[in-house]
């Protein structure tokens, strides 16, 4: 697709069609966000469960 | 407000992939068969594992099972626009584009069997990665549009999530994990052929060698009996073994009995309609014998080592 077309496909998109978009991005933004939040849960969980007590066992 | 979002029907929305379409790409539906076989696989294993590292394993199980369908669906995505059955998945349906569903697949494999040796051991993961390979690769890309044994090779994937629990409290793989992966190995013929004899114009539609579609429905319906014959036989062999007590031979006696019966019936059933039909009530019961019998063997299990019953 040449520029021209992509200035016109955009200029083309009505409002509901944008409002949409916009919505459902938004969405996709939130649930990525919560997946990461997530993963970073599960890694410091399993690094509590896996080094126990021993993670503050440390010398000075 | 409006009671149902149609925003998704608009002119100019095409490629625009919502959360639930990624969702539906893991596959919900199977991934609950495989989380639960998973969590019996893992709960009769011998020895102990950390609730926290019990629960992150399964998560990666079903994130792995997952992963696997999101990859299905990205290389079948031509046959699923000509399939009824399929043609509303998210690629077929304009949603998604091809390529998301590929990178959505990778990324979560890798990150499924990276966690998953972390958190239990290597041979989990191994067995885990194996499992992704073989339905992605020896199935998908392979045998199902070159054979009609396709699902009976295939079906060791499906077979394989129990004995990933199993490996992933013991490190390692015995003889009562792989009675688990025989009994799941030896159900997936009947019930993928049953579905097949009542859908065989999709999988005709889309080239798919089913079995009904290459050899008939008679010789299908003999082998859906045969294959339950052996099913239900293998389903007796944790009680022959010792390894499952009263609780589960009952169960596994009486369902056995019951889907023997069900093919038994399908067999003997010419009329199309009224085969369509036993068709369809031999594919939900198989469904629901699955989730019996390994719920049984896990119940015989929690209560021998728990109430002191069972054997």
């Amino acid at each position: 697709m040449s520029a021209p077309d992509e200035i016109r496909s955009v200029e083309a998109e009505s409002p509901e069609v944008a409002a949409a978009r916009a919505k459902i991005r938004r969405r996709r933004s939130i649930a990525l966000g919560i997946v990461l939040a997530l993963f970073a849960l599960t890694f410091y969980a399993l690094t509590i469960v896996k080094m126990g007590p021993a993670l503050f066992d440390r010398s000075l | 407000m409006a009671l149902i979002d149609d925003s998704r029907n608009l002119p100019g929305m095409a490629g625009e992939a919502r959360v639930e379409d990624y969702l539906a790409l893991l596959k919900p539906s199977v991934m609950q068969l495989v989380v639960f076989t998973a969590i019996v696989g893992l709960i009769v294993a011998p020895g102990g594992i950390n609730p926290v590292i019990a629960v992150i394993a399964i998560a990666c199980i079903a994130i792995g099972a997952g992963a696997s369908g999101a990859l299905n669906m990205w290389y079948d995505a031509d046959i699923d626009a000509i399939m009824s059955r399929t043609q509303n998945r998210p690629i077929p349906a304009g949603r998604m584009p091809r390529e998301h569903a590929l990178v959505f697949g990778m990324v979560l494999s890798g990150f499924s069997v990276a966690l998953l040796g972390l958190a239990t051991n290597w041979v989990a993961a191994g067995l885990l990665a194996f499992t992704i390979f073989f339905y992605v690769v020896i199935y998908t890309m392979w045998l199902k549009r070159s054979t009609p044994q396709n699902i009976v090779i295939g079906g060791a994937a499906g077979a394989f999530p129990p004995v990933v629990g199993w490996a992933a409290v013991t490190g390692t793989v015995s003889f009562e994990a792989v009675v688990l992966f025989l009994i799941i190995f030896l159900w997936t013929p009947p019930h993928f052929w049953a579905l097949a004899l009542y859908k065989q114009s999709d999988y005709g539609a889309a080239g798919v060698p089913m079995m009904p579609n290459v050899v008939g429905e008679a010789s299908t319906k003999l082998q859906i009996f045969i294959y339950t014959l052996i099913l239900a036989a293998a389903a007796m062999l944790p009680t022959w073994f010792g390894f499952a007590g009263w609780v589960y031979t009952s169960v596994a006696v009486i369902t056995g009995a019951s889907f023997v019966l069900l093919a038994w019936r399908l067999l003997r059933t010419r009329e199309d309609v009224a085969m369509r039909r036993s068709a369809r009530t031999l594919f939900n019961y198989s469904l629901s014998y699955l989730f019996i019998v390994f719920f049984a063997f896990m119940t015989d299990h929690l209560l021998t080592r728990f109430g002191g019953f069972g054997a």
